[in-house]
Protein backbone atom coordinates (compact mmCIF):
# COMPACT_ATOMS: atom_id res chain seq x y z
CA UNK A 1 0.00 0.00 0.00
CA UNK A 2 1.06 3.64 -0.62
CA UNK A 3 2.89 5.01 2.38
CA UNK A 4 1.29 8.43 4.22
CA UNK A 5 4.29 10.19 2.91
CA UNK A 6 3.50 10.01 -0.77
CA UNK A 7 -0.03 11.33 0.16
CA UNK A 8 -0.04 14.78 -1.79
CA UNK A 9 -1.23 17.72 0.25
CA UNK A 10 -4.21 19.14 -0.01
CA UNK A 11 -4.73 20.95 -3.76
CA UNK A 12 -4.06 24.51 -3.47
CA UNK A 13 -7.32 24.93 -5.89
CA UNK A 14 -10.28 22.41 -5.15
CA UNK A 15 -12.63 21.04 -7.61
CA UNK A 16 -15.71 22.84 -8.45
CA UNK A 17 -18.40 22.33 -6.74
CA UNK A 18 -21.53 20.68 -8.92
CA UNK A 19 -24.39 21.49 -6.06
CA UNK A 20 -25.76 23.46 -3.71
CA UNK A 21 -28.27 22.32 -0.99
CA UNK A 22 -30.03 25.85 -0.34
CA UNK A 23 -32.04 26.03 2.83
CA UNK A 24 -34.38 28.57 2.30
CA UNK A 25 -36.08 28.29 5.59
CA UNK A 26 -36.25 25.85 8.96
CA UNK A 27 -39.63 26.49 9.14
CA UNK A 28 -41.75 23.39 8.37
CA UNK A 29 -45.22 22.11 8.68
CA UNK A 30 -43.83 18.63 9.60
CA UNK A 31 -41.99 17.47 12.34
CA UNK A 32 -39.85 14.13 11.33
CA UNK A 33 -38.47 12.84 13.59
CA UNK A 34 -35.23 12.20 10.95
CA UNK A 35 -35.72 15.51 9.83
CA UNK A 36 -32.26 16.38 8.57
CA UNK A 37 -32.10 20.15 9.71
CA UNK A 38 -29.99 20.72 12.80
CA UNK A 39 -31.08 20.17 16.39
CA UNK A 40 -30.86 24.23 16.92
CA UNK A 41 -32.67 25.35 14.23
CA UNK A 42 -32.70 28.48 12.85
CA UNK A 43 -35.24 31.29 13.50
CA UNK A 44 -37.24 32.90 10.52
CA UNK A 45 -35.87 36.47 11.38
CA UNK A 46 -32.84 35.54 10.37
CA UNK A 47 -33.26 34.07 7.66
CA UNK A 48 -31.38 35.71 3.80
CA UNK A 49 -33.48 37.46 1.89
CA UNK A 50 -34.61 36.92 -1.96
CA UNK A 51 -31.84 39.87 -2.84
CA UNK A 52 -29.04 37.55 -0.74
CA UNK A 53 -30.13 34.39 -2.25
CA UNK A 54 -29.86 36.11 -5.59
CA UNK A 55 -26.50 36.80 -4.77
CA UNK A 56 -25.22 33.56 -3.41
CA UNK A 57 -26.55 31.48 -6.64
CA UNK A 58 -25.21 33.77 -8.64
CA UNK A 59 -21.36 33.55 -7.33
CA UNK A 60 -22.16 29.30 -6.90
CA UNK A 61 -22.45 29.76 -10.77
CA UNK A 62 -19.50 31.59 -11.29
CA UNK A 63 -17.98 29.27 -9.19
CA UNK A 64 -19.20 25.76 -11.04
CA UNK A 65 -22.70 25.28 -9.39
CA UNK A 66 -24.64 23.48 -11.85
CA UNK A 67 -27.32 21.93 -9.83
CA UNK A 68 -29.40 23.70 -6.71
CA UNK A 69 -31.76 22.02 -4.74
CA UNK A 70 -34.04 24.35 -3.09
CA UNK A 71 -35.06 22.80 0.38
CA UNK A 72 -36.00 23.66 3.82
CA UNK A 73 -37.48 22.95 6.28
CA UNK A 74 -40.47 23.72 3.44
CA UNK A 75 -39.45 26.30 0.99
CA UNK A 76 -43.17 26.79 0.22
CA UNK A 77 -43.38 28.72 4.02
CA UNK A 78 -41.29 31.63 1.84
CA UNK A 79 -43.95 33.54 -0.23
CA UNK A 80 -40.80 34.76 -2.55
CA UNK A 81 -39.41 30.67 -3.57
CA UNK A 82 -40.23 32.09 -7.53
CA UNK A 83 -38.24 34.91 -6.82
CA UNK A 84 -35.09 32.80 -5.86
CA UNK A 85 -35.59 30.16 -8.56
CA UNK A 86 -35.81 33.10 -11.13
CA UNK A 87 -32.27 34.43 -9.92
CA UNK A 88 -31.02 30.64 -9.95
CA UNK A 89 -32.54 29.89 -13.12
CA UNK A 90 -30.79 33.72 -15.05
CA UNK A 91 -27.75 32.04 -13.16
CA UNK A 92 -27.55 28.81 -15.39
CA UNK A 93 -28.30 26.91 -12.31
CA UNK A 94 -30.76 23.68 -12.42
CA UNK A 95 -33.32 23.95 -10.08
CA UNK A 96 -35.10 21.47 -8.22
CA UNK A 97 -37.85 21.99 -5.45
CA UNK A 98 -37.24 19.58 -2.36
CA UNK A 99 -40.92 19.87 -0.70
CA UNK A 100 -43.06 18.21 1.72
CA UNK A 101 -45.95 19.06 -0.98
CA UNK A 102 -47.76 21.24 1.91
CA UNK A 103 -48.81 24.34 0.06
CA UNK A 104 -48.40 23.24 -3.66
CA UNK A 105 -51.27 24.81 -5.50
CA UNK A 106 -51.62 24.98 -8.97
CA UNK A 107 -51.38 28.70 -9.12
CA UNK A 108 -47.93 28.30 -7.22
CA UNK A 109 -46.70 26.19 -8.93
CA UNK A 110 -47.51 27.67 -12.36
CA UNK A 111 -45.17 30.80 -11.00
CA UNK A 112 -42.73 28.12 -10.07
CA UNK A 113 -42.43 27.08 -13.96
CA UNK A 114 -42.72 30.62 -15.10
CA UNK A 115 -39.65 31.17 -13.18
CA UNK A 116 -37.59 28.07 -14.42
CA UNK A 117 -38.61 25.65 -11.84
CA UNK A 118 -37.20 22.46 -13.56
CA UNK A 119 -37.84 19.69 -11.44
CA UNK A 120 -39.37 18.51 -8.39
CA UNK A 121 -38.99 16.23 -5.42
CA UNK A 122 -41.50 14.95 -3.10
CA UNK A 123 -41.21 13.20 0.60
CA UNK A 124 -43.59 10.64 1.66
CA UNK A 125 -43.42 9.26 4.93
CA UNK A 126 -45.39 6.07 4.67
CA UNK A 127 -47.78 4.28 1.44
CA UNK A 128 -50.24 4.57 3.85
CA UNK A 129 -52.13 8.05 4.63
CA UNK A 130 -52.45 7.62 8.19
CA UNK A 131 -49.30 6.26 9.19
CA UNK A 132 -47.83 8.81 6.84
CA UNK A 133 -49.33 11.43 9.10
CA UNK A 134 -47.87 10.11 12.04
CA UNK A 135 -44.26 9.71 11.17
CA UNK A 136 -44.84 13.36 9.61
CA UNK A 137 -46.48 14.98 12.75
CA UNK A 138 -48.63 16.67 10.36
CA UNK A 139 -51.65 15.12 8.60
CA UNK A 140 -49.93 16.03 5.26
CA UNK A 141 -50.70 12.87 2.94
CA UNK A 142 -53.52 14.26 0.74
CA UNK A 143 -51.74 17.28 0.08
CA UNK A 144 -48.89 15.55 -1.15
CA UNK A 145 -51.24 13.39 -3.29
CA UNK A 146 -52.20 16.64 -4.72
CA UNK A 147 -49.14 17.97 -5.45
CA UNK A 148 -47.77 14.97 -7.36
CA UNK A 149 -50.14 15.00 -9.30
CA UNK A 150 -49.81 18.84 -9.99
CA UNK A 151 -46.94 18.18 -10.76
CA UNK A 152 -47.05 15.54 -13.16
CA UNK A 153 -49.76 17.94 -15.29
CA UNK A 154 -47.32 20.59 -15.28
CA UNK A 155 -44.81 18.01 -17.20
CA UNK A 156 -42.27 18.44 -14.71
CA UNK A 157 -39.85 15.15 -13.79
CA UNK A 158 -41.49 13.99 -10.45
CA UNK A 159 -39.20 12.27 -7.64
CA UNK A 160 -40.54 10.67 -4.60
CA UNK A 161 -37.90 10.43 -1.76
CA UNK A 162 -39.20 8.30 1.71
CA UNK A 163 -36.83 8.05 4.22
CA UNK A 164 -36.40 4.35 5.89
CA UNK A 165 -36.92 3.46 9.29
CA UNK A 166 -38.43 0.81 11.73
CA UNK A 167 -41.78 1.89 10.82
CA UNK A 168 -41.85 2.35 6.93
CA UNK A 169 -39.13 -0.64 5.96
CA UNK A 170 -41.76 -3.19 6.03
CA UNK A 171 -43.94 -1.06 3.45
CA UNK A 172 -40.75 -0.85 0.94
CA UNK A 173 -43.16 -2.37 -1.95
CA UNK A 174 -46.22 -0.66 -1.02
CA UNK A 175 -43.86 2.67 -1.04
CA UNK A 176 -42.81 2.04 -4.73
CA UNK A 177 -46.48 0.73 -5.55
CA UNK A 178 -47.13 4.54 -4.66
CA UNK A 179 -45.08 6.29 -6.62
CA UNK A 180 -46.08 4.01 -9.56
CA UNK A 181 -49.05 5.33 -9.01
CA UNK A 182 -47.86 8.75 -8.84
CA UNK A 183 -46.03 9.01 -11.37
CA UNK A 184 -42.89 9.18 -9.99
CA UNK A 185 -39.83 9.23 -12.64
CA UNK A 186 -37.76 8.29 -10.13
CA UNK A 187 -38.06 7.13 -6.18
CA UNK A 188 -35.46 7.92 -3.84
CA UNK A 189 -35.40 5.02 -0.66
CA UNK A 190 -33.03 6.87 1.88
CA UNK A 191 -32.54 4.42 4.97
CA UNK A 192 -31.99 7.27 8.04
CA UNK A 193 -28.89 8.24 8.23
CA UNK A 194 -28.42 8.92 12.59
CA UNK A 195 -27.18 12.12 13.33
CA UNK A 196 -28.88 15.09 14.56
CA UNK A 197 -32.72 14.41 15.03
CA UNK A 198 -32.81 11.29 13.73
CA UNK A 199 -29.90 9.92 16.32
CA UNK A 200 -32.02 11.66 18.85
CA UNK A 201 -34.73 9.15 17.63
CA UNK A 202 -32.40 6.61 16.92
CA UNK A 203 -33.68 3.63 19.24
CA UNK A 204 -37.46 4.33 17.93
CA UNK A 205 -36.07 4.29 14.53
CA UNK A 206 -33.01 1.82 13.97
CA UNK A 207 -34.32 -1.15 11.88
CA UNK A 208 -33.59 -5.12 12.73
CA UNK A 209 -31.17 -6.73 10.35
CA UNK A 210 -34.09 -8.80 9.68
CA UNK A 211 -36.24 -6.05 8.15
CA UNK A 212 -33.44 -4.44 6.00
CA UNK A 213 -32.62 -8.09 4.29
CA UNK A 214 -36.19 -7.76 3.12
CA UNK A 215 -36.30 -4.30 2.14
CA UNK A 216 -33.17 -4.71 0.31
CA UNK A 217 -34.83 -7.96 -1.58
CA UNK A 218 -37.67 -6.28 -2.61
CA UNK A 219 -35.60 -3.50 -3.55
CA UNK A 220 -33.92 -5.41 -6.32
CA UNK A 221 -36.77 -6.94 -7.78
CA UNK A 222 -38.66 -4.37 -8.30
CA UNK A 223 -35.59 -2.58 -9.76
CA UNK A 224 -35.59 -5.24 -11.96
CA UNK A 225 -39.32 -4.75 -13.04
CA UNK A 226 -39.24 -1.26 -13.33
CA UNK A 227 -35.78 -0.74 -15.28
CA UNK A 228 -35.90 1.28 -18.08
CA UNK A 229 -39.13 3.27 -16.65
CA UNK A 230 -38.84 4.00 -13.06
CA UNK A 231 -34.83 4.60 -11.26
CA UNK A 232 -35.31 3.20 -7.90
CA UNK A 233 -32.39 4.32 -5.72
CA UNK A 234 -31.53 2.51 -2.16
CA UNK A 235 -29.55 5.04 -0.07
CA UNK A 236 -27.77 1.73 1.97
CA UNK A 237 -28.12 1.97 5.92
CA UNK A 238 -24.68 2.29 7.46
CA UNK A 239 -25.06 0.49 10.50
CA UNK A 240 -25.32 -2.93 9.45
CA UNK A 241 -22.94 -3.57 6.71
CA UNK A 242 -19.14 -3.05 7.89
CA UNK A 243 -18.67 -0.71 4.98
CA UNK A 244 -18.66 3.84 6.02
CA UNK A 245 -20.62 5.53 3.24
CA UNK A 246 -18.37 8.18 1.23
CA UNK A 247 -20.42 10.64 3.05
CA UNK A 248 -21.31 13.66 0.28
CA UNK A 249 -18.61 12.52 -2.35
CA UNK A 250 -15.98 13.80 0.59
CA UNK A 251 -15.40 16.64 2.22
CA UNK A 252 -15.94 19.63 0.38
CA UNK A 253 -15.64 18.07 -3.02
CA UNK A 254 -18.74 17.69 -4.82
CA UNK A 255 -21.73 19.99 -2.75
CA UNK A 256 -21.88 22.31 -0.45
CA UNK A 257 -24.96 23.64 1.90
CA UNK A 258 -26.42 27.12 2.49
CA UNK A 259 -28.19 27.22 6.14
CA UNK A 260 -31.54 29.55 6.30
CA UNK A 261 -29.50 32.21 7.89
CA UNK A 262 -26.44 32.05 5.50
CA UNK A 263 -23.83 29.61 7.16
CA UNK A 264 -22.12 27.62 4.65
CA UNK A 265 -21.35 23.62 5.56
CA UNK A 266 -20.05 20.61 3.47
CA UNK A 267 -23.07 19.01 4.69
CA UNK A 268 -26.52 19.63 6.03
CA UNK A 269 -25.27 18.10 9.56
CA UNK A 270 -21.82 19.41 9.92
CA UNK A 271 -23.24 22.86 12.09
CA UNK A 272 -23.12 19.68 14.68
CA UNK A 273 -19.10 19.66 14.69
CA UNK A 274 -17.11 21.84 17.71
CA UNK A 275 -14.99 24.66 16.32
CA UNK A 276 -15.93 24.48 12.78
CA UNK A 277 -16.16 28.28 13.04
CA UNK A 278 -19.29 28.38 10.25
CA UNK A 279 -18.34 30.58 6.96
CA UNK A 280 -21.35 32.61 6.27
CA UNK A 281 -22.10 34.35 3.08
CA UNK A 282 -22.66 37.39 4.87
CA UNK A 283 -19.29 37.77 5.55
CA UNK A 284 -17.71 36.49 2.99
CA UNK A 285 -17.60 35.28 -1.05
CA UNK A 286 -18.81 31.93 -1.41
CA UNK A 287 -15.23 31.41 -3.41
CA UNK A 288 -13.50 32.12 -0.61
CA UNK A 289 -15.61 29.70 1.15
CA UNK A 290 -15.40 26.76 -0.88
CA UNK A 291 -11.65 27.40 -1.72
CA UNK A 292 -9.77 28.50 1.28
CA UNK A 293 -11.95 28.82 4.48
CA UNK A 294 -10.30 26.59 7.09
CA UNK A 295 -14.16 24.53 7.60
CA UNK A 296 -13.96 23.48 3.96
CA UNK A 297 -10.00 22.42 4.53
CA UNK A 298 -10.37 21.11 7.86
CA UNK A 299 -11.00 17.40 6.04
CA UNK A 300 -10.27 17.58 2.77
CA UNK A 301 -8.40 15.21 0.47
CA UNK A 302 -6.67 12.61 2.98
CA UNK A 303 -4.03 14.54 4.81
CA UNK A 304 -6.16 14.71 8.06
CA UNK A 305 -6.59 11.41 8.14
CA UNK A 306 -5.54 8.98 10.92
CA UNK A 307 -4.71 5.29 10.80
CA UNK A 308 -6.57 2.92 10.24
CA UNK A 309 -7.75 5.31 7.53
CA UNK A 310 -4.21 6.79 6.51
CA UNK A 311 -3.09 3.97 5.17
CA UNK A 312 -6.41 2.53 3.73
CA UNK A 313 -6.80 1.54 0.08
CA UNK A 314 -10.48 2.29 0.67
CA UNK A 315 -9.18 5.93 1.50
CA UNK A 316 -10.18 7.79 -1.86
CA UNK A 317 -13.58 5.91 -2.02
CA UNK A 318 -15.55 6.53 1.20
CA UNK A 319 -13.23 9.28 2.13
CA UNK A 320 -13.16 8.03 5.67
CA UNK A 321 -16.76 8.16 6.18
CA UNK A 322 -18.73 10.43 7.76
CA UNK A 323 -16.94 12.90 9.97
CA UNK A 324 -20.74 14.29 11.63
CA UNK A 325 -21.20 10.11 13.02
CA UNK A 326 -17.32 10.18 14.23
CA UNK A 327 -18.15 12.83 15.77
CA UNK A 328 -21.24 11.91 17.39
CA UNK A 329 -20.07 8.53 18.25
CA UNK A 330 -16.57 9.11 19.06
CA UNK A 331 -16.38 12.64 20.10
CA UNK A 332 -13.72 13.62 17.31
CA UNK A 333 -14.72 14.30 14.28
CA UNK A 334 -11.41 13.15 12.52
CA UNK A 335 -11.08 9.08 14.10
CA UNK A 336 -12.43 6.69 11.72
CA UNK A 337 -16.33 6.75 11.05
CA UNK A 338 -17.75 3.71 13.42
CA UNK A 339 -19.77 2.21 10.23
CA UNK A 340 -16.27 1.06 9.26
CA UNK A 341 -15.35 -2.07 10.34
CA UNK A 342 -11.96 -1.21 10.59
CA UNK A 343 -12.62 1.67 13.17
CA UNK A 344 -11.48 0.51 16.57
CA UNK A 345 -15.07 2.17 17.54
CA UNK A 346 -16.78 0.01 15.36
CA UNK A 347 -17.32 -2.14 18.55
CA UNK A 348 -19.91 1.11 19.70
CA UNK A 349 -22.32 0.95 16.85
CA UNK A 350 -22.38 -2.88 16.37
CA UNK A 351 -23.77 -3.29 19.86
CA UNK A 352 -26.99 -0.36 18.98
CA UNK A 353 -26.64 -2.19 15.49
CA UNK A 354 -27.69 -5.68 17.48
CA UNK A 355 -29.31 -4.34 20.35
CA UNK A 356 -33.21 -6.54 20.06
CA UNK A 357 -36.04 -4.19 19.76
CA UNK A 358 -38.87 -4.48 20.78
CA UNK A 359 -42.51 -3.10 22.11
CA UNK A 360 -42.45 1.11 20.92
CA UNK A 361 -40.32 4.18 21.71
CA UNK A 362 -42.39 7.18 21.18
CA UNK A 363 -40.82 9.98 19.01
CA UNK A 364 -39.30 13.00 19.87
CA UNK A 365 -40.46 15.14 16.30
CA UNK A 366 -38.86 17.95 15.22
CA UNK A 367 -39.49 21.26 16.41
CA UNK A 368 -38.39 24.28 18.23
CA UNK A 369 -37.59 23.12 21.37
CA UNK A 370 -40.15 23.76 24.14
CA UNK A 371 -42.54 23.20 21.22
CA UNK A 372 -41.11 19.35 20.63
CA UNK A 373 -44.15 16.80 21.21
CA UNK A 374 -43.83 13.29 21.31
CA UNK A 375 -46.77 10.71 19.64
CA UNK A 376 -48.08 8.05 20.94
CA UNK A 377 -46.68 5.13 17.96
CA UNK A 378 -49.85 2.93 17.17
CA UNK A 379 -48.06 1.08 14.19
CA UNK B 1 -35.70 6.13 -36.53
CA UNK B 2 -37.50 7.96 -39.80
CA UNK B 3 -39.12 10.97 -39.95
CA UNK B 4 -38.17 11.44 -35.93
CA UNK B 5 -37.17 14.94 -35.08
CA UNK B 6 -34.82 14.24 -32.22
CA UNK B 7 -35.30 16.81 -29.11
CA UNK B 8 -34.11 16.89 -25.80
CA UNK B 9 -36.37 15.53 -22.98
CA UNK B 10 -38.43 18.73 -21.27
CA UNK B 11 -36.23 18.01 -18.11
CA UNK B 12 -32.77 18.03 -19.78
CA UNK B 13 -30.88 20.94 -20.44
CA UNK B 14 -27.95 21.31 -22.60
CA UNK B 15 -25.39 24.08 -21.19
CA UNK B 16 -21.56 25.22 -21.70
CA UNK B 17 -19.85 24.83 -18.40
CA UNK B 18 -17.75 27.66 -18.57
CA UNK B 19 -15.71 26.98 -15.35
CA UNK B 20 -14.86 23.64 -16.49
CA UNK B 21 -14.80 24.51 -19.86
CA UNK B 22 -17.11 20.89 -20.99
CA UNK B 23 -20.27 21.05 -22.20
CA UNK B 24 -22.86 19.56 -19.87
CA UNK B 25 -26.34 17.43 -19.65
CA UNK B 26 -28.20 18.54 -17.16
CA UNK B 27 -31.57 16.34 -16.16
CA UNK B 28 -32.56 16.16 -12.10
CA UNK B 29 -30.10 14.41 -9.90
CA UNK B 30 -27.87 13.90 -12.54
CA UNK B 31 -24.86 15.92 -14.91
CA UNK B 32 -23.57 14.13 -18.19
CA UNK B 33 -20.23 15.30 -19.22
CA UNK B 34 -20.63 15.44 -23.14
CA UNK B 35 -17.42 14.49 -24.86
CA UNK B 36 -16.16 14.69 -28.52
CA UNK B 37 -18.61 16.47 -31.10
CA UNK B 38 -21.88 15.15 -28.59
CA UNK B 39 -22.98 18.90 -27.87
CA UNK B 40 -22.84 19.70 -32.06
CA UNK B 41 -25.12 16.82 -32.77
CA UNK B 42 -27.10 17.53 -29.90
CA UNK B 43 -27.41 21.08 -30.33
CA UNK B 44 -29.11 19.75 -33.66
CA UNK B 45 -32.06 18.23 -31.96
CA UNK B 46 -34.45 20.99 -31.81
CA UNK B 47 -37.43 18.82 -32.59
CA UNK B 48 -37.98 20.25 -36.40
CA UNK B 49 -34.83 19.20 -38.08
CA UNK B 50 -35.09 15.27 -38.60
CA UNK B 51 -32.19 12.96 -38.68
CA UNK B 52 -31.26 12.63 -42.21
CA UNK B 53 -30.83 16.54 -41.70
CA UNK B 54 -29.13 16.56 -38.86
CA UNK B 55 -26.96 14.26 -40.44
CA UNK B 56 -26.61 16.42 -43.67
CA UNK B 57 -25.41 19.31 -41.40
CA UNK B 58 -23.11 17.31 -39.67
CA UNK B 59 -21.44 16.00 -43.06
CA UNK B 60 -21.27 19.45 -44.35
CA UNK B 61 -19.43 20.67 -40.93
CA UNK B 62 -16.90 17.70 -40.46
CA UNK B 63 -16.06 16.50 -43.67
CA UNK B 64 -14.53 13.16 -43.98
CA UNK B 65 -16.41 12.26 -40.48
CA UNK B 66 -18.26 9.32 -40.68
CA UNK B 67 -21.81 10.83 -39.78
CA UNK B 68 -24.02 9.10 -41.41
CA UNK B 69 -23.33 5.97 -39.59
CA UNK B 70 -22.52 7.47 -36.19
CA UNK B 71 -24.82 10.16 -35.58
CA UNK B 72 -28.20 7.90 -36.28
CA UNK B 73 -26.53 5.69 -33.70
CA UNK B 74 -25.61 8.15 -30.67
CA UNK B 75 -28.77 9.60 -31.24
CA UNK B 76 -30.45 6.11 -30.83
CA UNK B 77 -28.36 5.43 -27.88
CA UNK B 78 -29.29 9.17 -26.33
CA UNK B 79 -32.88 8.54 -26.88
CA UNK B 80 -32.82 5.15 -24.70
CA UNK B 81 -31.09 6.53 -22.06
CA UNK B 82 -34.34 8.79 -22.10
CA UNK B 83 -32.90 11.86 -23.17
CA UNK B 84 -34.12 12.94 -26.84
CA UNK B 85 -37.81 12.57 -27.32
Amino acid sequence: MTTPASTPPPSPSPSPPWALLAELTHGCPLHCPYCSNPLELVRRSRELSAEEWGDVLRQAADLGVVHTHLSGGEPLLRPDLAAIVAAADAAGIYTQLVTSGVGLSATRLSALVSAGLRSVQLSVQHAEPVSSDRIAGHRSFAAKERAAALVREAGLPLGLNCVLHRDNLDAVDAVVDLGVAWGADRIELANTQFYGWALRNRTALLPTRDQLSHARGAVERRREQLAGTIELVWVVPDYFDGVPKPCMGGWGAVSLTVAPDGGVLPCPAAGSLPDLDVPNVRDRTLEWIWNSSPAFNRYRGTEWMSEPCRGCPRRETDFGGCRCQAHALTGEAARTDPACALSPDHALLRAVAETPRSGTTPYVYRGPGPRTRRSSRTV
Amino acid sequence: MIGWRPALERSVVLRHDRVRRTDLLVLPERVVVLEGRAADVLRLCDGHRPVEEIVDVLAARFPGAPVTVEVPRFLHRVRQEGWLR
